[in-house]
């Protein structure tokens, strides 16, 4: 009836996971049970959970990143804890335990904080920047969202209800094969990650579909904002490189439910297509992160300089190139692994040319900058900051991209100092400053500086005394992944970076506070102009928060840094342009099919961790159905009537009207 | 501000050299579904090319069981790939009723490449409990494996694809060849006809590639 789940599942002899558990579980529950006595429940599911507007679901994509975030954080915390302690001793957590928490550590950081953080920001930001109301497939961008928030489900519930993979992030096998993983970890791991990939695949679609059909009047290929393009560039990798994990986990699948022979050690299984297969997603994957950050900075470093991005099109160019050669570079994840020096070689010179537009890009914002009228608002600290602590990442890749020296340094703590230099540096330094740069836009008040910076130092700083201790322990011999070690000349670095993750746990902290503290004098950090940071792209063009439909008007695109042409247009003629005829505006209507999906498919992905097959067929026929009422449906669009427009609109002009005679007066 | 020229526009652009063609503005709905639906194909097939490669690195591994061309009839798939190619001409013909409002060539169409995809399945699902029964199931060998999730994939598209079809047939009955429904039609046609360029590549990757002794 239940296939293989019973109460040998619920680990009642292993306090930390219950206790954890149970701290979410209250957690949770407690929330639920203020939103329903408050009475904010039809207020969540009307506004919020059925929302099709891609404003909100990206806020969504965010807060489950951020809580996912501490998630992955607490599992950090623990390993360098143990790693500090562990010295001729067990330590506090038990080994396959600990293999637990660094399997589901970088599988969360990666699926569950990294890639609905970036989704997230484009799907705030993108249809903004190009001037339009919404992306090109609403009901689906939902969908995609709710998907990806069932695989942290998934995750999450392994905490309590069975285990979670002990075979790293990648799952290679023959590890994660039947005969090695026998119990429901791997299983975890698998399907959360196929439910979310499907997420994140509609994501991509969407995304690049927005970007190459809807464009307002003008907004020519070269007129984009470099967010768009990078989130093009992104989300074409999404396209092209999620299919192939699909398929890899798919087939890693069926060798442990059906006896298939793709990646065993018998009847002619082989393990290393399953490393190609898996790393010619995973290379890509490093890039889909990135370069909606180099997005962020891009922004930001213009806007606080106030120039231009210096070198557009050189920008343009590295982006795309980044695109396309990073799907050349994946065997570097594996030159140990016999696939002999010419192909080594090969894969070690395209990986060091991928150097070259990442320079190219480091570059363009110096010069940004260089001659701007720079304010280090928090946004610009995070992307200054990231530009020191990426290059230090990128020259380490580079390193590593070299053979020889990759032999020397595989799987040992060098690697996981590296990857977490350019994964923190790039895409976590890169999505702090996207979160401080559009908060205002998204909520319509700016957050709060002092915090910020306060974050932003601890946040550095930490990073710097934790991981800079782990690149020394590699070159010492340090192999990644420890349980215990009885190498005394490793204890001190493991101590210090242990140290260095409390002041890194210190700038998580100011970073909540800062939000609360923001909430809490929300008036008067108010944004009433829309434009707090004087931006230069359309997203600036509109009220903070932008009311549903975006624009009254679809703006008209005249050239680069379209908002900052507008305004200096506008202050010449200041502000004398026609009253134009206000129209009806078709919005799409909310949609409840995301979120009833996404519980068919939790229900569906439980079944089939646990082999409780009716109720495999009882989620796929939900999860049917779901989509045949939604395609049902008479009425998928509601009018909001011109004088509503207009009234939202004019509120906005006036607020801006002022600030613009407020200049003119400086 | 220094910028003082009027509404020089061409100084607002300074990289474009020459005549700038102005982007229109947003694509209608037709072409955005059919463009995103697009996206979405090239990506099925970034998927099935995973299955190809495994295919051609595992199809040597066959651990002591048969060969491929021990255990292919040519005939049969000669059957199913004259199935598939027809049913994508009468799914051609199902659209051009669509796009006319013929609700009687429509169904007619469509009942046709049912009952062809049908056919297609019924032979392939023959062909699979034939090969079990005789203990060449997937668990025998490496290229049995490959050679399963392959064919299998591409017969789980067509499964779904006749369930969508079905469902197609169903909304046109009770809604008739509204706007939203005929974006539908178009992307189903597409994906119908993406199956059937799949089954192109499976034909001469498996069976012409694998059936030679």
């Amino acid at each position: 009836m239940l296939g293989k789940l019973d109460w040998s599942a619920i680990p009642f002899d292993q306090p930390i996971p219950l206790v954890a558990g149970a701290m979410v579980l209250v957690a949770i529950l407690g929330v639920l049970t203020w939103v329903v006595v408050k009475g904010h429940l039809p207020y969540l599911w009307s506004e919020w959970i059925t929302s099709v507007d891609h404003k909100r679901i990206g806020v969504m994509y965010i807060l489950l990143a951020s809580v996912m975030l501490l998630r992955g954080g607490s599992d950090a915390i623990m390993m360098r804890i143990q790693q500090a302690v562990a010295y001729q001793s067990q330590g506090y957590l038990p080994p396959e335990h600990y293999n637990q928490i660094f399997s589901a550590h970088g599988t969360i950081m990666i699926f569950f904080v990294a890639m609905p953080f970036v989704i997230g920001l484009m799907n705030l930001v993108v249809p903004l920047q190009l001037g339009v109301r919404d992306v090109a497939f609403p009901t689906l961008n939902s969908v995609g969202f709710w998907l990806t928030a069932t695989g942290a489900l998934l995750v999450n519930v392994s905490l309590v209800v069975g285990e979670f993979a002990r075979t790293g992030w990648l799952a290679f096998p023959p590890l994660s094969e039947l005969s090695y993983s026998p119990g429901v970890g791997v299983d975890y791991y698998a399907w959360s990650l196929q439910i979310s990939g499907v997420g994140t695949l509609v994501a991509g679609i969407n995304l690049v579909t927005t970007v190459l059909k809807l464009r307002t009047k003008g907004m020519n290929y070269l007129r984009m904002p470099m967010f768009c393009w990078t989130t093009l560039a992104s989300n074409l990798l999404i396209v092209a490189a999620f299919p192939i994990l699909t398929a890899t986990l798919a087939m890693l699948l069926l060798d442990r439910y059906l006896g298939f022979h793709f990646f065993t050690n018998e009847a002619g299984g082989n393990v290393m297509m399953f490393m190609n297969l898996i790393w010619a997603w995973g290379h890509p994957e490093v890039y889909i992160l990135v370069l909606p950050a180099f997005g962020v900075f891009s922004e930001v470093v213009s806007t606080f300089s106030g120039k231009a991005l210096f070198g557009y099109r050189s920008m343009v160019l590295a982006t795309m190139a980044i695109c396309v050669i990073s799907f050349m570079v994946w065997l570097h994840h594996f030159f140990t692994m016999g696939a002999g020096p010419d192909v080594n070689a090969i894969f070690g010179i395209a990986s060091m040319i991928i150097a070259v537009p990442t320079g190219v890009k480091i570059y363009n914002w110096l010069f940004t900058m260089y001659g701007g009228r720079i304010r280090f608002a928090t946004p610009m600290l995070w992307s200054v900051g990231f530009m020191v602590t990426f290059i230090i990442g990128g020259l380490t890749g580079v390193l590593v991209a070299v053979p020889p020296a990759d032999f020397m340094l595989h799987n040992s703590m060098f690697l996981v100092a590296h990857f977490h230099n350019v994964i923190i540096g790039g895409v976590l330094f890169g999505a702090f400053a996207g979160f401080e740069y559009w908060f205002p836009k998204a909520f319509g008040f700016r957050l709060d500086e002092r915090w910020g910076k306060a974050a932003f130092w601890f946040t550095f700083l930490g990073f710097y005394v934790t991981f800079m201790p782990l690149y020394i322990a590699g070159m010492l011999g340090m192999t990644r992944r420890m349980q215990h070690y009885d190498v005394a000349a490793w204890r001190p670095w493991m101590i210090v970076a242990a140290v260095g993750m409390a002041v890194l746990t210190i700038g998580v902290i100011c970073q909540i506070m800062q939000l609360v503290i923001s909430i809490r004098n929300r008036e008067a950090l108010r944004d009433r102009t829309g434009d707090p940071w004087d931006g230069r792209s359309l997203e600036w063009a509109t009220s903070s928060p932008p009311p549903v439909f975006n624009f009254a008007f679809n703006p008209d695109v005249r050239g680069e840094d379209a908002y900052w042409e507008m305004k200096a247009h506008a202050r010449q003629q200041s502000f004398e342009h026609e009253e134009l005829e206000y129209q009806d505006i078709e919005m799409p209507r909310n949609s409840p099919t995301g979120f009833v999906c996404a519980f068919f498919a939790a229900i569906m992905g439980f079944a089939l961790i646990w082999h409780i097959w009716w109720m495999v067929i009882l989620g796929g026929i939900g999860a049917f159905a779901t989509f045949v009422v939604f395609a049902w449906r008479d009425h998928d669009e509601y009018v909001i009537p011109a004088e509503e427009v207009a009234r939202i609109d004019r509120i906005n002009i006036e607020e801006r009207r002022s600030l613009v005679s407020m200049a003119g007066a400086v | 501000m220094a910028m003082t020229a009027t509404a020089d526009h061409a100084r607002a652009d300074p990289h474009q050299i020459g005549v700038v063609v102005e982007h229109p503005g947003p694509a209608p709905k037709r072409i955005v579904t059919a463009y995103g639906f697009w996206v979405f194909l090239l990506s099925d097939i970034v998927m099935f090319s995973c299955f190809f490669a495994a295919y051609a690195v595992l199809s040597g591994q066959t651990a002591g069981g048969p060969k491929g061309a021990e255990i292919f009839e040519q005939r049969n798939v000669a059957i199913e790939t004259v199935c598939l190619l027809l049913s994508s001409f009468t799914c051609g013909m199902a659209s051009i009723a669509a796009d006319v409002r013929n609700r009687f060539w429509f169904y007619l169409g469509m009942t046709v490449t049912c009952v062809l995809g049908l056919i297609f399945l019924a032979i392939e699902f023959r062909e699979f409990a034939d090969l079990v029964a005789r203990g060449y199931g997937p668990s025998r060998s490496a290229f049995l494996t490959a050679f399963f999730s392959l064919v299998g994939c591409h017969g789980l598209h067509v499964s779904a694809g006749v369930l969508w079809l079905l469902t197609m047939m169903a909304q046109v009955f009770a809604k008739g060849f509204r706007a939203d429904v005929l974006r539908r039609m178009m992307c189903f046609a597409l994906f119908w006809h993406a199956l059937d360029i799949i089954w192109v590549g499976v034909f001469s990757v498996v069976y012409l590639l694998g059936g030679a002794p």
